[in-house]
């Protein structure tokens, strides 16, 4: 309900009003960490205020999992939760990736709504709503990937390479889940509306994402395909996680995972923060 | 071009420009704002006001002219600026997927007050502002006026010295209004400056000890509402029909006795004449009632600012569907 408990025309206590503007207290200037962390927390707030978010990110790959394992898994791999084994990893990068659009929606509904005009106004280090909002999608992520792990393994995934695989795996899809974020702020900060950006954010990341060793090995696809299958650093990803989870380490993906993030990083953060900065 | 601010005033401004593509959304606004007292300004819609703001509260960077802030330059101390002004923006800039305390004690923490102060700061505000039973609940919920409160409560987190107020009370209903005005008075009581844009003649009127009135970006008048009515002329006779279909002879009778242009009103049985000599006014209803016309009601008074607003620019500021009712 939208009933407002406002008491008949004037203020029930002038006193009050008038006490609380009678503070002229400056407490002095955040610091730099004190403001990027304080966005952070709006930011975790922001997952628990709207769910859905998370949710969203969630269940299709819920279904998916579903859907591949039990239709394909047999006529893949031999049986269900043999196919999974191969499969989960993969989910978990989809996962992921696809929440990291959710940055630039989040980056552009604050310009929008004019919410980032009272931070820009804030005598505060101007880049600490960009940093808060990320660090804040991190934790964000990490729930998202820990649902997917959990129902995997209630469906018959066993990580071979145990809790030291699994939080190996996980933490270089955060890294490169951080660093594709760049482009998705980036992205939040060039278009018009939060419609847009995750219309067109989600459309980038089907060839990124299906296009991949996520379901299945490139080897039966056509020349073209395989090509860009291999090339796509969320192959990469996939099979460096894949590696992780069940006990190896594929130190070529690695490198290459690391290579495309610190190249995602250092051309679209300077990006965001400059359109940031900058805006009109 | 001056080198030294003025520190009687809390803003000094010079040809400020600014210009999106071929709009020119600015151009070459002046203001000289004293400090410690509310400044109107008035304009329409598209008039420059939001513009002109932005680039007062740092948020623009100018394309032309200088101004001071507190003293302060706004462009090559932007820091200083930032640290002694405050913006509530014509769009709540509050954040509606978090409740109204956590709005507050957000811009709390990040203008440096510790965890425990921050709470204790929101709580003092939320129960000043009369939003403490609401405290608790996602913005989203809120009503336009308890949205208005929390942005400008979020907006005296840390008193400021000046704050910038955009079209605070637009699309409120009358108590609202009220609540947003008793707010007002209580800031410039406290002793911080209010610069205010409204499109609301009579809201200018009552809250501002200064106007400068803006059109097409530019200040095209600037005084105290006395002045600015004063500008235009002695006086305006309101006269009310108690037969609308007379009107027509009613106007006749009155433009030849008064030599004066008369306009109708918006409402159908009212006329209004501008009268260079207000003893004329007793001829004219003399006219009147010997031609059999009655009246219903008749005013002769100081000119409304709305009437200063046709006369300084020519059209007639678009505030049909102001701020409640009209006295
Ligand atoms: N970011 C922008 N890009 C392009 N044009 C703009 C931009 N901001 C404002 N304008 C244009 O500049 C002019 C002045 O706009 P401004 O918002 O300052 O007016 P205003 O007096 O605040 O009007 P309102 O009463 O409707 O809020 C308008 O013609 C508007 O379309
Ligand atoms: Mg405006």
């Amino acid at each position: 309900m939208n009933v407002s408990p406002d008491r008949p025309s004037r203020f029930a206590s002038n006193e009050a009003l008038n006490r609380a503007l009678s503070t002229r207290l400056r407490p002095g200037q955040a610091s730099a960490w004190t403001a990027s962390l304080a966005f952070a927390w709006r930011g975790v707030l922001k997952i628990k205020h709207i769910p859905e978010q998370l949710i969203d990110v969630t269940m299709t790959p819920i279904l998916f999992t579903l859907m591949f394992t039990y239709l394909f898994g047999g006529a893949l791999a031999g049986s269900p939760t043999e196919y999974l084994q191969f499969l989960l990893p993969g989910i978990l990068v989809m996962t992921v990736l696809f929440s990291t659009v959710y940055s630039g929606v989040t980056i552009n509904t604050d310009v929008t709504k004019g919410v980032s005009d009272r931070f820009r106004s804030l005598p505060v280090w101007s880049s600490a709503p960009l940093v808060g909002s990320v660090l804040a999608d991190s934790v964000r992520y990490l729930m998202a990937a820990l649902v997917g792990l959990s129902f995997g393994m209630l469906l018959g995934f066993r990580p071979e390479g145990g809790v030291i695989g699994v939080v190996a795996g996980l933490s270089l899809l955060l890294v490169f889940a951080f660093s594709l974020s760049w482009v998705f702020t980036t992205m939040g900060l060039w278009m018009k509306t939060p419609n847009a950006v995750m219309n067109l954010g989600f459309m980038a990341m089907f060839p990124l994402t299906f296009m991949s060793n996520v379901f299945v090995e490139p080897e039966t696809m056509p020349g073209w395909l395989e090509w860009w299958v291999n090339v796509n650093p969320v192959s990469s990803l996939a099979t460096a996680m894949r590696a992780f989870m069940h006990g190896t380490f594929n130190l070529g993906q690695v490198i290459t995972v690391l290579l495309a993030s610190a190249a995602f990083t250092g051309v679209f953060a300077p990006l965001t923060l400059y359109l940031y900065r900058n805006k009109v | 071009m001056q080198s030294n601010p003025n520190t009687e005033l809390a803003i000094e401004a010079h040809g400020l420009i600014k210009h999106f593509g071929g709009t020119k959304a600015v151009n070459g606004v002046d203001l000289l704002v004293p400090r410690g007292m509310v400044y109107g300004v008035l304009g329409p819609n598209g008039a420059g006001k939001t513009t002109t703001i932005r680039m007062l509260s740092t948020l623009l960077k100018p394309d032309g002219g200088h101004a001071w802030v507190m003293g302060h330059d706004l462009v090559r101390d932007v820091g200083a600026v930032r640290g002694c002004v405050s913006l509530t923006g014509q769009y709540a800039s509050v954040d509606e997927d978090l409740t109204g305390r956590e709005n507050l004690v957000l811009l709390a923490r990040l203008l440096g007050y510790s965890r425990r102060a921050s709470k204790e700061r929101s709580a003092e505000l939320l129960e000043a502002f009369d939003l403490a039973d609401a405290a608790r609940r996602q913005v989203r919920t809120y009503s336009g006026g308890m949205r208005r409160r929390l942005d400008i409560a979020a907006s005296i987190v840390v008193t400021p010295d000046l704050i910038f107020l955009d079209e605070p009370t637009t699309g409120l209903d009358p108590r609202s209004r009220n609540q947003v005005w008793d707010i007002v008075r209580a800031l410039v009581a406290g002793g911080t400056t209010v610069l205010l844009t409204t499109q609301y003649l009579d809201e200018a009127d009552q809250l501002a000890d200064r106007i400068a009135v803006i059109d097409h970006g530019k200040v095209i008048a600037e005084g105290t509402g006395g002045e600015l009515k004063a500008s235009v002329g002695s006086g305006a006779l309101h006269l009310r029909l108690k037969n609308p279909a007379l009107l027509l002879q009613a106007e006749g009778i009155l433009t030849a006795v008064l030599n004066a242009p008369v306009v109708a009103e918006a409402d159908p049985a009212t006329l209004m004449a501008r009268l260079a000599d207000t003893s004329k006014a007793t001829d004219a209803l003399a006219a009147l009632s010997q031609a059999g016309i009655e009246l219903e009601q008749f005013s002769l008074g100081q000119p409304s600012l709305d009437e200063v607003f046709l006369a300084l620019t020519g059209h007639p500021a678009e505030s049909e569907e102001k701020i409640g009712e009209q006295q």
